[in-house]
């Protein structure tokens, strides 16, 4: 600590986190500043405001095909990948197998394996199958890099779940169903919640895996990138990226705030319980 | 004391359970009876959980058999046994109320909800929790936490109620006073208990029978008082108290006595009938004598039946008691010796030359 002290002012410090701070958002901010801005060209000093570019959206047909599409992919994947990570957390946290380590890390390994890697071996590996490209396999790609998230998440719900409680349940009476539904299930709630809403928003915003794996109907973020070929269509591009950018954000909060609501019913700190955001 | 009636409630035949290449438990045979204390005292790492883990149905004998009231237990899972257990972290359900912990139990056996009102508010009153029935499980305190456990194992009205160390996590006041609580009640329900603790002074407080185990075995299975009198090894001897160990052998028997030579404390007599059974007095290399049979002899004190010389070492002073350490002239170690601060005694300083009473019924043969 006192090395530290001597080496960096705290004013330094204070400037080096503001810095920090500009850098990291200051381009999100741009965002919504040109999508209410009244030129197509995307430039400094704006010129006015006007909400045309929300209207363009509205009426613009293939962008509503792919915000369904993106919408079922995002809720196929996100209960998928919550199911399976469910079943890893649940097996790591209670039994003994061998090669569990292994295993574990394993299935985590998605997690650091680059996209674009992982969309180009699945794309070789469905052809290979002979199965033709759908939202399906868009599916099938954003299950396998939304699991890691899941299990991360999972863990510490399914790892702080005391073992005696489900012992208690059965020397009560209950079934083993019995326990899960009315004992495990209420305690990781919160886990599966925010597990449920990160992976809805990694796969809503995927795009390398959703390129390579989808057929003819494209999702949101393909949808976008191919619009980016058009200048006249950027700011309406900006837009939708002002809508996607508060709905996540939005999304992020109601998964923190959940998370935090039941572990403070519980009357356990909210750092226990485990969280992503 | 309540006299265990005789009928057998848990019958334990048997029993071992390996884990891997360790054997946690050597062959433990026990009758348990209906409406006794029971307690499982040992350290940590005898097998006294695995033991009581088992009855619960948390784990399955490698070899044995366990018999409740009659039936036999195995292939009966948990769900399925007439036992409940309170848990030493005890497992309240951290997202329901009290009452609905407390009747967590009931739910399962498809009982009305009125009854089960009924009998949660009935339950909850028995530990002294009534009206608490609407609180959060979080908001109570670690003793109040104990009585839900409790509440919740007894409105199930189980022939067993088996409790694993369900004191350790209180503070010592709070420990002594729900020693006395659990004794009373159990002995007003009537039903079985069967504790598991290291804790020797809780055992011998609360217990009909205290069975110490060491390393997966039963080493002695008796009351209270039997185990602290005649201990039958000095594993038992020291685990339960404090012992003082005196070197002595066996010189020779006569009519019904046996002559012992102790050269800490002189030579005696002692009538055959003291001698443990199975015991081979050619084996004989210690007597144990607790440190309120030794008695530092005030001018005024009562003559004892034999007296021995020592000096006091030193002195620990305990408000009602003072401990000595006094050093016996042919010992090595200081023995311990407690004496009662009654009114006009003085504590001995460290130095002084003490003349030590005893009493030969006092002394526990060991070999």
């Amino acid at each position: 600590m006192n090395s530290v002290r001597k080496g960096l002012s705290p004013k330094w410090l204070v400037f080096y986190a503001v810095a920090y701070m500009v850098f990291l958002y200051a381009p999100v901010i741009l965002l919504p500043m040109f999508a209410f801005n009244d030129a197509t060209i995307i430039s400094f000093p704006l010129t006015g405001f006007t909400t045309q570019w929300f209207d363009v959206l509205w009426k613009t047909e293939a962008l509503h095909g792919a915000v369904r599409n993106s919408l079922v992919v995002g809720v196929t994947s996100a209960v998928l990948s919550t199911i399976l990570g469910a079943c890893a957390a649940r097996a790591a946290a209670r039994y003994r197998f061998p090669a569990k380590r292994g295993i574990m890390s394993f299935i985590m390994l998605p997690l650091v394996l680059p996209e674009i890697i992982v969309a180009v071996a699945l794309l070789v590996l469905l052809i290979q199958l002979g199965m033709p490209l759908s939202l399906a396999t868009v599916v099938l790609g954003h299950v396998l890099i939304c699991t890691p998230f899941a299990i991360a998440i999972l863990n510490s719900a399914f790892q702080g779940l005391d073992q005696s409680l489900e012992e208690a349940s059965y020397d009560l009476g209950e079934s083993r169903w019995g326990t899960f539904r009315r004992v495990v299930l209420p305690l990781v709630m919160p886990g599966i919640v925010s597990s449920l809403l990160i992976t809805f928003t990694i796969s809503l915003d995927e795009f390398i895996i959703a390129f390579f794996l989808t057929g003819t109907e494209v999702t949101l973020p393909v949808y976008i990138w191919s619009q980016l070929r058009f200048p006249a269509k950027l700011p309406s591009v900006m837009a939708l990226g002002t809508i996607l950018l508060t709905l996540s954000v939005l999304l992020l909060i109601l998964a923190e705030w959940f998370r935090r609501r039941s572990a403070r019913k519980q009357g356990i700190e909210a750092s226990a319980t485990g969280g992503f955001a | 004391m309540a006299t265990p009636s005789p009928k057998p409630i848990i019958d334990l035949t048997g029993i071992t359970k390996n884990f891997g290449s360790f054997q946690a438990l050597k062959g433990i045979d026990a009758t348990i009876y209906e409406g006794e204390f029971f307690s499982l005292l040992g350290p940590s790492g005898c097998g006294k959980t695995t033991l009581l883990r088992m009855i619960a149905g948390f784990e399955t004998p490698t070899d044995g058999s366990i018999v409740i009231a009659g039936q036999d237990m195995e292939g009966v899972p948990a769900n399925r046994r007439p036992t409940n257990m309170v848990f030493q972290s005890y497992a309240i359900f951290p997202h329901l109320s009290v009452a609905e912990n407390v009747g967590y139990g009931l739910k399962t056996r498809k009982m009305p909800k009125a009854e089960i009102t009924r009998e949660v508010e009935q339950s909850l009153k028995m530990v002294d929790l009534g009206g608490l029935g609407d609180r959060a499980a979080h908001e109570l305190s670690g003793g109040q936490r104990q009585r839900v456990a409790l509440a919740r194992a007894l409105v199930m009205k189980p022939k067993v109620v088996l409790l694993d160390e369900p004191l350790s996590a209180l503070d010592k006041k709070l420990r002594d006073q729900m020693q006395v609580e659990l004794r009373q009640l159990q002995q007003k329900l009537g039903i079985t208990f069967i504790l598991v603790t290291h804790d020797q002074e809780e055992a011998l407080t609360m217990s009909d029978r205290i069975a110490v185990m060491f390393e997966g075995r039963i080493a002695q299975l008796a009351s209270p008082e039997e185990l602290y009198r005649r201990p039958v090894d000095k594993r038992v001897a020291s685990f339960i108290g404090v012992m003082n160990f005196l070197d002595a052998k066996a010189s020779g028997r006569m009519n019904g006595h046996l002559a012992l030579d102790i050269p800490a404390l002189g030579s005696i007599e002692l009538p055959t009938a003291q001698i443990p059974e199975g015991m081979d007095i050619q084996n004989l290399d210690s007597i144990g004598i607790r440190p309120e049979m030794l008695t530092i002899l005030f001018d005024g004190s009562e003559p004892t039946e034999q007296v021995a010389r020592g000096q006091v070492t030193g002195t620990a002073y305990y408000g009602d008691m003072t401990y000595y350490s006094v050093r016996l002239p042919g010992h090595t170690a200081d023995v311990t010796i407690s004496m009662r601060n009654t009114a006009g005694r003085s504590i001995v300083p460290p130095g002084s030359e003490v003349p030590v009473g005893w009493g030969a019924d006092s002394i526990v043969l060991f070999q």
